[in-house]
């Protein structure tokens, strides 16, 4: 087996602005034809990320590598990247063909082999027959597929996304990014992809790189992420969880005098903090399980019910998957969970 | 692991840079054809095979340059081209007046060869490596060094040096504290006070009066609601499409000593003929009437402006309407109320055509520059000196403006739709202020009545109303059987040459001042804010003053333009850029800057990003601009008083000269003429940008929705 090719190489890379550092020696590898996604609060450095790979702003230290070319001075115009901005950025002067012309006409290539390209990109992306209209005559969704065609029909070698989904509302964003993850996959695309949203990024991506404060904090699948977050900051961050500070000794985690087995993994012994997600956390009737306590709030969501139970171990959000009956306030219970379904992160 | 690459913040272009190499290929071809000198005759590299030591480095370095470029020698290329622009001016003026004057191979040559300087610095890593800004800010702001820096140091430095060229400062001191300058007699009961007294007690005045006048007009129109849309619309046209002498023609044809209101109260109540128009009273009069709209449309923004919930806010506390009005709406008014006296007072201070039409003996500023070069007693130190005192009267008023109103400025208007009802005035007050809206308005009516039937009947100012076509005939007769020219009217060359100046400096104008504003709003560089300083300075330098300094920077070689056609370009060119700079800004700044990043990533050049995104986007902005700057070049008299000549006289020059030999019906027929084509031009831009408004590509998608 031979090992993956880089599609983009960020090798120790910062930038400064003034005083502030915006992105601090971060390195990182996208294989050729994956889907990463930068994945962070706002603020976190990752549309700086993504702007100094596609070469809109220039590194401060560090270099930058398109497949195996050293890209670091040159600018966005001479790299082989393209990106499909938040906003879109569809030319509103031009029309749907204009667009999507614009990058072959720019490189040179004749009006003739530009509009033929131009064509079948469009036709692959379902836009046939849009050609002459304006963006502004365009849904939502579909100025957001002309963006794609746009950036795609250059055949970059990467293909940036900032924030793609943001401006859609919520059914389409979930259909979109199906789509975006289906052509990815279908053209091997190397695609590196930012958001803010969690969910989005399990849903699209091979692997994950969660920034926070100018710094990488995890890389990973996403099952990787979520199972095995690295920090508190993590395990937060993706997904819910409780967050619960005690001790560990042996194999049990015990907190405001409670006490609950768990699997210790590698984790030594002393303070710790356990990391348990609500769907992981059984319900059941007071004295059946470890950790007792009353319900503080029921609510009943259709799919599940949702709880939130005073314990000793502080407030815990459980999610209650069963087509239970949804238990009445006040009413006292307990606890329950599978010793190797929690995460234990070292304090 | 990797070597960092050493902190450096810039893109390197890596491709060859042809483009380079063919501007210099440029510039070497216009040193070998194009006529060096202003006189025609030979070009550069014929003077240098006759064997002139200057014209030999300069073909050299050039060539160097060249050689440079083509070979990716960036270093090379900065330090030939950067060479050859100074060792061009450097031989240009130590050949001194008798040396050859720069000419059209000069001029290409010198620009072509900056931008060869800007490009290959660029690609040593100055403008963030992006050759075409570097070429943008390098060629304008040496563009600004040469045709304002230049000349307005030139006119301080004769202010300041003595006949040797020393620096003489009891003698700077002698001529720029003049008693005649800054005498302060007439307040402690003499007769006469210094002209920068003068100057500076005029403009408090009208600053204060227009005040004044806008603040009602603004009341009245902007809390009287829709009704007034058109007084907002015509007020707005106005002061764009007058020539600045407009209204004091008219005074003078109304209460001048033979005027038809002198005559009438002569006849009716015996009230004698006098001459109080000419002096402070009818400049004042005139300038008020020319310069209240100004002052209304600023008022009438700020007015707009304030949130009606802070008035309704004090009305649900009780508040009377007058109480509302004099501890609400007033206070918020303040920094637009300072603005608009500054304003006022600097106008006033710059304004030319008033004063020469009517201040007689009460001299100000503007005017005695001009006799001080014009008149008689040819007297350019004296001019210099005037020059600086009337420069730094203009640069106090415009240091206060930043400095006092920056800090008073209250934001009313938050992101929020705040809906609701402006307060209404006290009764009282808004009767008082509807009267005496009424009456300026009638005033002004007359006005400019006076001056569409003025030049139509006999002799208005004798109150004789015969019809005739008289007027019109003598200066816009049309002769066709003529054999040398059917235009016989004495008016039609300085027409003609008034709409070719406008004509190719409006598009100038326009280029120079969007290229401007896009570098400064979109690129981020060294100096940025200084080169945005730098092309908005001329904005501050009245018009007298840049005459002034035109005349004694480009009459001698090797920059000698004066006489000629060029100079009243460039005059136009670089004192209308601040506009068109103020206009970009604007309109940049409604376009998302992420289209000029999606261009980029999409392989276009930044030069393709301009022509093919930037520009098509910017087209209101352009019109406006072009507009501005035609209509702006067709009713300018301070600065090109100075320059005009009998070869190349422009309208409004004519005007004056007309009016100061006592020609009235002629140069009011001629002044209506000029409205009128104003009048034509912007509304055949309104309907052709009303028409584009309907069409499917004016509703641009500017933000793209994010």
């Amino acid at each position: 087996m031979k090992p993956p090719q880089d599609g983009v190489v960020f090798d120790r890379v910062s930038k400064r602005y003034g005083d502030v550092l915006a992105v601090d020696d971060v390195s990182f590898r996208v294989a050729k034809g994956e889907l990463v996604t930068l994945l962070g609060p706002s603020g976190c450095g990752k549309t700086t990320t993504l702007r100094m790979v596609a070469g809109l702003e220039p590194v401060s230290e560090g270099r930058v590598l398109i497949e195996t070319t050293d890209v670091t001075l040159r600018a966005a115009n001479e790299r082989d990247v393209s990106m499909v901005f938040q906003s879109y950025a569809l030319f509103p002067h031009m029309s749907v063909l204009e667009n999507v012309c614009y990058g072959p006409l720019s490189m040179g290539t004749d009006k003739a082999k530009a509009r033929e390209i131009a064509h079948a990109k469009l036709r692959t992306l379902g836009l046939a027959g849009m050609e002459s209209r304006l963006p502004s005559e365009l849904s939502g969704g579909q100025q957001q597929r002309v963006a794609v065609a746009r950036s795609l029909v250059l055949e970059p070698k990467v293909l940036l996304f900032d924030e793609p989904l943001s401006n859609l509302d919520a059914k389409l964003r979930r259909r979109v990014r199906q789509e975006i993850r289906e052509l990815q996959q279908e053209l091997e695309l190397t695609v590196l992809y930012v958001t803010h949203d969690q969910e989005e990024a399990l849903a699209v991506s091979d692997h994950i790189i969660v920034m926070d404060r100018g710094k990488i904090a995890q890389q990973g699948t996403p099952r990787e992420l979520y199972e095995a977050p690295a920090s508190r900051f993590l395990a937060d961050f993706i997904g819910d969880a409780n967050l619960i500070d005690g001790e560990l000794s042996g194999g049990a985690f015990s907190a405001g005098g409670v006490s609950a087995p768990v699997h210790s993994g590698g984790t030594a012994s002393g303070p710790a903090t356990l990391a348990v997600r609500p769907h992981r956390l059984k319900i059941v009737d007071a004295g059946r399980g470890p950790i007792p306590g009353s319900c503080k709030r029921a609510a009943y969501l259709g799919s599940r019910n949702e709880y939130v139970v005073a314990t000793a171990w502080g407030e815990l959000l459980v999610f209650d998957d069963d087509a239970n009956d949804l238990r009445a306030r006040d009413s006292a219970c307990a606890l329950d969970f599978d010793p190797g379904a929690v995460i234990l992160l070292a304090r | 692991m990797s070597t960092a690459v050493a902190a450096s913040p810039v893109f390197v272009p890596a491709a060859r840079d042809r483009a380079t190499a063919w501007i210099a290929a440029a510039a070497l071809a216009a040193l070998a054809v194009v006529p060096w000198g202003l006189e025609g005759g030979a070009s550069s590299l014929l003077l240098a095979l006759r064997g002139q030591v200057s014209h030999v480095v300069l073909a050299a370095l050039a060539a160097a340059a060249l050689f440079c470029a083509w070979r990716g020698l960036d270093r090379g290329t900065a330090l030939a081209a950067g060479a050859a622009v100074l060792w061009t001016f450097a031989a240009g003026f130590a050949a001194g007046p008798r040396g050859t004057s720069f000419g059209l191979g000069a001029a290409i040559a010198l620009i072509a060869l900056t931008a060869c300087f800007a490009r290959a610095i660029a690609r040593r890593g100055a403008f963030k490596g992006d050759p075409t800004v570097a070429t943008i800010v390098v060629v304008i702001a040496a563009l600004l060094a040469a045709f304002i820096f230049f000349p307005v140091g030139k006119v301080l430095s004769a202010a300041l040096l003595d006949d040797t060229g020393a620096l003489a400062p009891r003698l700077a001191a002698q001529r720029l504290l003049a008693s005649d300058i800054w005498e302060i007699q007439c307040l402690t009961g003499g007769t006469h006070c210094g002209v920068a007294i003068n100057s500076a007690v005029l403009a408090t005045l009208v600053g204060l009066l227009s005040t004044f006048v806008g603040l009602v007009l603004a009341l009245v129109v902007q809390r009287g609601g829709n009704r007034y849309a058109a007084v907002t619309k015509v007020m707005s046209i106005l002061p764009i499409v007058t020539p600045p002498f407009v209204i004091a023609l008219a005074l003078v044809v109304l209460f001048g000593r033979t005027g038809i209101v002198t005559t009438l109260l002569n006849t009716w109540f015996d009230i004698p003929r006098s001459r109080w128009l000419y002096g402070l009273p009818g400049v004042a009069l005139a300038q008020l009437l020319t310069f209240s709209p100004i002052a209304f449309l600023l008022l009438h923004g700020a007015l707009a402006a304030i949130s009606p919930a802070l008035e309704e806010a004090a009305q649900t506390l009780r508040a009377s309407r007058w109480r509302i009005f004099r501890t609400v709406t007033l206070p918020l008014l303040k920094p637009a109320l300072a603005n608009a006296f500054l304003l006022g007072f600097v106008e006033s201070l710059a304004d030319f055509g008033n004063p020469i039409v009517l201040a007689g003996n009460y001299e100000v500023l503007s005017t005695k520059i001009f006799f001080a070069v014009a008149g008689a007693q040819h007297e350019p130190d004296r001019a210099a000196a005037l020059a600086v005192v009337l420069l730094g009267l203009t640069l106090v008023a415009f240091w206060l403006q930043q400095r006092w109103i920056g800090k008073l400025s209250y934001v009313t208007v938050t992101g929020k739709g705040d809906s609701g009802l402006n307060a209404q005035l006290p009764p009282w007050l808004r009767r008082t202020c509807f009267g005496l809206a009424v009456s300026w308005f009638a005033f002004t009516l007359v006005c400019y009545a006076i001056i569409f039937t003025g030049g139509f009947v006999r002799d208005i100012g004798r109150g004789d109303m015969t019809l005739t076509l008289h007027h019109l005939s003598q200066g816009f007769a049309i002769d066709p059987s003529s054999t040398a020219t059917m235009f016989v009217g004495s008016a039609w060359d300085s027409l003609f040459t008034t709409l070719k100046v406008a004509a190719v400096s409006a598009p100038l104008t326009a280029i120079v001042g969007l290229l401007s504003a896009y570098v400064i709003t979109r690129h981020r560089f060294a100096g940025r804010r200084a080169f945005e300083f730098l092309t908005m300075v001329s904005f501050a330098i009245p018009g007298t003053v840049i005459g002034v300094s035109y005349i004694v920077a480009f009459n001698v070689a090797p920059l000698e333009l004066a006489g000629g056609m060029t100079i009243l370009v460039l005059c136009f060119v670089f004192r209308n850029m601040p506009v068109g700079v103020r206009a970009g800004v604007a309109a940049l700044a409604q376009i998302d800057r992420t289209l000029d990043e999606a261009s980029s990533t999409l392989r276009a050049t930044t030069t393709r990003t301009l022509t093919r995104v930037v520009m098509p986007l910017l087209k209101p902005a352009i019109l406006a601009t072009l507009v501005f700057s035609f209509t702006h070049a067709m009713t300018a008299v301070s600065a090109v008083i100075f320059l005009a000549t009998a070869k190349y006289n422009l309208a409004t020059v004519y005007i004056i000269n007309r009016v100061e030999a006592g020609e009235y019906p002629l140069a009011i027929a001629y002044s209506s003429v000029l409205i009128f084509i104003m009048l034509a031009i912007l509304l055949a831009v309104q309907a052709l940008v009303g028409e584009a408004r309907l069409g499917r590509r004016a509703t641009p998608m500017l933000a793209g929705g994010g």
